[in-house]
């Protein structure tokens, strides 16, 4: 075999070579390699006359004094100069084949000649007045930088047709339809897209998104996109467009839009438009030659307290050659300064509270199992997972089965879904498992352990190993500003009123009912409660279900804000632990405290610490707090705590 | 109790069988191809697809009749997201099943953990993940990319025009290797492109974090300080769900403030509500939205063996994928699986590959391929906004680290040698 290599070797470069060089791309390396002749007007000629799109790009390449012979094989290739290097497409065969140094390329130069006989090939490129139709047409281009100046184009024209066109098309809606290329702008509806004519907002019914080419945008358009859809919005006789507009144009105003915007400003009625459409002008009025109308604008400005408008002052601050307006500048930006400092706080704080009623949420069903009846449960972030993937599934079930109006109702049913299932399993798993380990906490938590890990397999196996998107309901994104950037997500915010509910609703059960009597009668002395008739094992294995329905219930909570993988519940176990453990063993008022203080106590850390830090610190702390008080913050007293 | 010890047992061994479960044992005339993916663990998430991957280059060696007129024979072992088992099972597919080639790994610890393992027994690993470079094995080949192929030229658009000539930089990552790593030499580079220290914000956080609301709102003050901000991203793994959903919920916009992402793609982002993300960038040297013959071809092949067309492609099944035919043609051209020798038939080995340019092996064991900069679309998928003209040289030593500049990984002579300041001329006695 060894001595057949070389053979080998050689046919099989032969093989390549016949089949990647095609005769006519031999034929045109010919005709190329006579431009580095002496006389390089025949072969000029002869490219010229071939019509062959290689030949005139070769030619181009020529005249921009891109084409070069590589010193390596002599081959005649147009260079692109990317950065320090330069990009080498063969100009026979029109292939991009490597990334050159410059040493490694010789540039075929031309004498002035010859430069005269090559000029007259590129086209000049037409302009003329456009209409909307003729503008629009120019978002079909491949280029951004054409697509830019069709939105240019269109803006310029004053037309409000163009607002529809321009939301679409930033929000990736704007299509082109793949059987005729007709441009049409689509609205979900279901899982197909309803269609409309941007030219006249007629209705050309509904397809599915297969059918359609998309545009596309890059950042740098959507920014000018919003500019424009402010400039146009400004005339809209909606108030609140004319504010969404208005508030675009705050930190990317052109001279135009000012102008469009004072107008506006002076037409005016509605109080609240009015206000905004002030402070825009004076943002955009910081930089006027005149000095006091620069001072009145920083007056206007220096009220507010907006993020954006501070940036703008800060930036202005560097540029400002006036000692009066600086100092204004830094009166004003400090006042701000202060204000969102003060804000911050507020802010750490409550998302202290935010994180707190997560760890609560995740802890509150260990708080029953571990807290109440002693089981050390390592399957409790399982039952968490397990109520995140009810979540799915009951979304997929909506988003198949039910009109898309109702897809915002399913966290609400995914609630009590989540909580039979979760409940099932703990059943289930008391039953099968830790009824047999009672009194052996070592061995309990061994098998616990194990049954997690196969719940965890058990879950990949059916669902598959990847994350599963779970979206949030319309009604849980986005999120409310309070006041000056000081901002609360709408999805924490239904956490932690969720949490508190559950709290309550456990509180409730167990000191209001029946059930939760023989609960507490069991877990205080199991003797007595079975010797007064309380059948212990099936309130075992209620408190058991109730603990991990609750826990499911936490996983439809938890999968608004993060990840549903069959590893979500190793995510939550450790801090679900350190919660129960801090707060005191048995004592759900120890769990709400405990969560709460580790919550606020780690977001107060992590801006001075850094996330890792922090995280460290709050565990060394919690480590010296048991050594000094091993039963947590509420300790349970009594006999039934020495049991 | 013993009862329910041994059903558990039972349980345990035959979930173990499942989790381990090799591919039945053909005839003794087989090439066997060791897979070393988790299949179990954190990140099963990510590796189970490329498991999936090359079972799938496998079949369809096979169906074509198979190398050198063998068949191949997957051999699929779990390492269990466990870097000190990643050894233990390296050692096994080389020493007990006698594998001719590993493909595996994706954390670099976990490549750090068998790399002694693989250069001790003389074996060759495709390590198919984007990395932090700074590494050249003689019995490793890296089909990711290195910095110079994603972290620089995806900062290098953001600078530039049309990338929004981005003055502020946020660096944030999850704190392990290969973020602090990119780190660095992107904060070098920062610097040598004259951005200041006070305008480059580095934050780590632990793995799985799952509480963004300081970060975020760090970010939207340290972006509202009036020069254009982006927010470099290194967060790998579970992190980065939380991460995007409080991006979104805090209406931070990728036209106000853009995130690029350096382990995001298509496979992360199918669990996320996009719809909010649109205009977040994410570098690559493969997209699944990249139009050409050959990609599409592979996403029908991947589409058709996992029996899902919901299923999408990603950068690291697109390194494998190269990976895979490259040792394919060496052990055709070198006529033998013997490791020498398929190392030598491997450098300048091409492969079309479905980024739709042609990949080349070099001698530093990385790839030459291109750079793809895409923004997230509302479908989850990428559109390309920007790319290389044409393939780039991995560098396997950062010219941005001082102590590494100096150094040069080549495998073939006078060289011989993955990190040398000199040329190294090895002994040409036996």
């Amino acid at each position: 075999m060894q001595r057949f290599l070389p053979i080998l070797l050689v046919v099989l470069m032969l093989a390549l070579v016949a089949f990647v060089r095609p005769s006519a791309a031999q034929d045109l390396a010919a005709t190329l390699s006579g431009l580095t002749d002496s006389d390089p007007k025949p072969a000029i000629a002869a490219l010229t006359q071939s019509g062959d799109d290689k030949a005139k790009a070769a030619l181009a390449a020529l005249a921009a004094g891109n084409l070069y012979t590589r010193l390596s094989d002599g081959a005649v290739v147009i260079g692109e100069t990317d950065g320090a290097l330069i990009v080498v497409t063969n100009a026979a065969t029109g292939e991009i084949e490597d990334m050159a140094k410059p040493e490694e390329l010789q540039v075929i130069a031309v004498s002035d000649d010859v430069k005269s006989l090559l000029a007259g090939a590129v086209p000049a490129a037409s302009s003329g007045p456009v209409d909307f139709t003729t503008a629009l047409n120019g978002l079909k281009s491949d280029s951004f930088a054409d697509k830019g100046k069709a939105i240019e184009a269109l803006t310029d024209l004053g037309d409000v047709r163009a607002i529809a066109v321009f939301r679409a098309l930033a929000d990736g809606r704007l299509f082109l339809r793949k059987s005729d290329g007709l441009m049409v702008i689509g609205a979900p509806s279901g899982n197909d897209l309803a269609l409309t004519s941007p030219l006249d907002g007629r209705a050309l019914g509904a397809v599915s998104p297969g059918t359609l080419d998309p545009l596309f945008v890059n950042n740098n358009l959507r920014n000018v996109l919003r500019e424009a859809v402010g400039r146009l919005g400004l005339s809209s006789a909606d108030p609140a467009a004319r504010q969404i507009a208005a508030n675009a144009l705050l930190d990317n105003a052109t001279p135009e839009a000012v102008a469009l915007l004072r107008d506006a400003y002076g037409r005016e009625t509605v109080d609240g438009v009015k206000r905004i459409m002030a402070l825009s002008l004076a943002a955009a009025e910081i930089a006027h030659p005149d000095k006091v109308k620069r001072l009145d604008a920083i007056a206007v400005l220096g009220a507010a307290s907006d993020l954006r408008v501070r940036a703008l002052l800060q930036a202005r601050l560097n540029q400002e050659p006036d000692a009066d307006v600086k100092a204004a500048l830094v009166k004003a930006f400090d006042r701000m300064q202060t204000k969102i400092t003060l804000y911050s706080y507020v802010e750490n704080f409550v998302q202290g509270i935010s994180l707190g009623s997560v760890l609560l949420l995740a802890a509150v069903g260990l708080a029953i199992t571990f807290g109440v009846m002693g089981v050390i449960n390592m399957a409790h972030g399982e039952m968490i997972m397990l109520g995140a993937y009810s979540a799915y599934v009951t979304q997929e079930l909506f988003r198949a089965l039910l009109p898309p109006g109702w897809i915002g109702a399913y966290l609400i049913v995914a609630l009590p879904v989540a909580f039979l299932i979760a409940a099932a399993v703990g059943v289930v798993i008391e039953r099968g498992v830790i009824r047999f380990l009672y009194g052996r906490p070592l061995e309990t938590m061994l098998a616990t352990w194990g049954v997690s890990l196969c719940l965890q397999q058990a879950v990949r196996s059916i669902f598959g190993a990847t994350n599963k998107e779970v979206a949030n309901p319309s009604w849980m994104t986005g999120a409310i500003d309070v006041a000056g950037g000081l901002s609360v997500t709408w999805n924490r915010v239904y956490i932690i009123i969720f949490c508190f509910l559950v709290l309550g609703l456990i509180a409730l059960i167990l000191k209001r009912t029946a059930f939760g009597l023989h609960m507490r009668a069991v877990t205080q002395n199991r003797q007595m409660a079975a010797v007064m008739g309380i059948p212990t094992a099936r309130i075992d294995a209620m408190t058991f279900a109730l603990g991990s329905g609750i826990a499911g219930m936490a996983g439809v909570a938890l999968s608004q804000i993060g990840n549903v993988s069959p590893n979500l519940g190793t995510l939550y176990i450790v801090d679900s632990f350190l919660v129960v453990v801090f707060g005191g063993v048995g004592s759900l008022m120890g769990t709400l405290v405990g969560a709460l203080t580790l919550g606020v106590v780690n977001k107060i850390l992590e801006p001075v610490a850094g996330a890792v830090l922090g995280k460290v610190v709050v565990l060394v702390c919690i480590i010296l707090f048991i050594q000094k008080r091993p039963r947590g913050l509420f300790a349970a007293k009594g006999r039934s705590a020495d049991a | 109790m013993t009862k329910f010890m041994r059903t558990m047992a039972a349980a345990g061994a035959m979930l173990g069988a499942v989790a381990v479960g090799s591919a039945p044992a053909l005839a003794q005339d087989t090439i066997k191809v060791g897979v070393l993916h988790s299949l179990s663990g954190t990140m099963a998430i990510s590796e189970t697809t490329l498991k999936d991957t090359v079972l799938m280059m496998v079949d369809d060696v096979n169906k074509k009749g198979g190398l050198l007129g063998k068949k191949l024979e997957a051999v699929v072992v779990d390492p269990a997201s466990n870097w000190p088992l990643f050894a233990e099972k390296a050692r096994e597919l080389i020493s007990k099943e006698k594998v001719a080639v590993v493909f595996g790994c994706w954390t670099s610890v976990s490549r750090k953990s068998v790399l002694p393992v693989f250069e001790e027994l003389n074996s060759m690993l495709f390590y198919p993940v984007q990395y932090e470079g700074e590494e050249s094995s003689k019995n490793v080949f890296y089909t990711g990319a290195a910095p110079n192929q994603q972290a620089i030229p995806a900062v290098e658009y953001l600078m530039s025009k049309e990338g929004g000539e981005v003055k502020r930089w946020v660096l944030a990552g999850t704190d392990y290797v290969y973020p602090r790593t990119t780190n660095k030499i992107l904060e070098a580079f920062l610097k040598s492109k004259g951005v200041k220290q006070e305008d480059i914000m580095i934050s780590y956080t632990p793995f799985g974090h799952s509480d963004w609301q300081t970060i975020v709102a760090d970010i939207k003050k340290f972006g509202s300080a009036g020069k254009k901000t982006a927010v470099v991203s290194t967060i790998n793994g579970d992190a980065n769900v939380p991460f995007y959903k409080e991006l979104a919920n805090a209406g931070i916009k990728a036209s106000d403030i853009p995130v690029v992402a350096f382990s995001v793609g298509e496979e992360e982002l199918a669990g996320i509500d996009t719809k909010n993300l649109v205009g977040h960038l994410a570098a690559w040297n493969y997209f699944q939205s990249v139009k050409n013959p050959t990609n599409d071809a592979f996403i029908k092949q991947w589409k058709t063996f996992i029996k899902n067309d919901k299923r999408v492609t990603n950068d690291p099944m697109e390194a494998t994928y190269i990976g895979f035919k490259m040792w394919a043609q060496a052990v055709a051209q070198a006529g033998s699986t013997n490791v020498d020798a398929v190392r030598q038939a491997m450098y300048g080995q091409k492969v079309k590959a479905p980024s739709g340019f042609t990949a080349v092996m070099n001698t530093n064991h990385h790839l030459s391929k291109p750079v793809l900069i895409g923004e997230i679309r509302p479908d989850g998928q990428f559109n390309t906004v920007w790319q290389t003209k044409g393939p780039v040289k991995a560098d396997a030593w950062s010219k941005f680290i001082p102590e590494s500049a100096k150094l040069t990984a080549d495998w073939t002579f006078p060289w011989v040698c993955g990190n040398c300041e000199m040329p190294k001329y090895a002994a040409l006695t036996n």
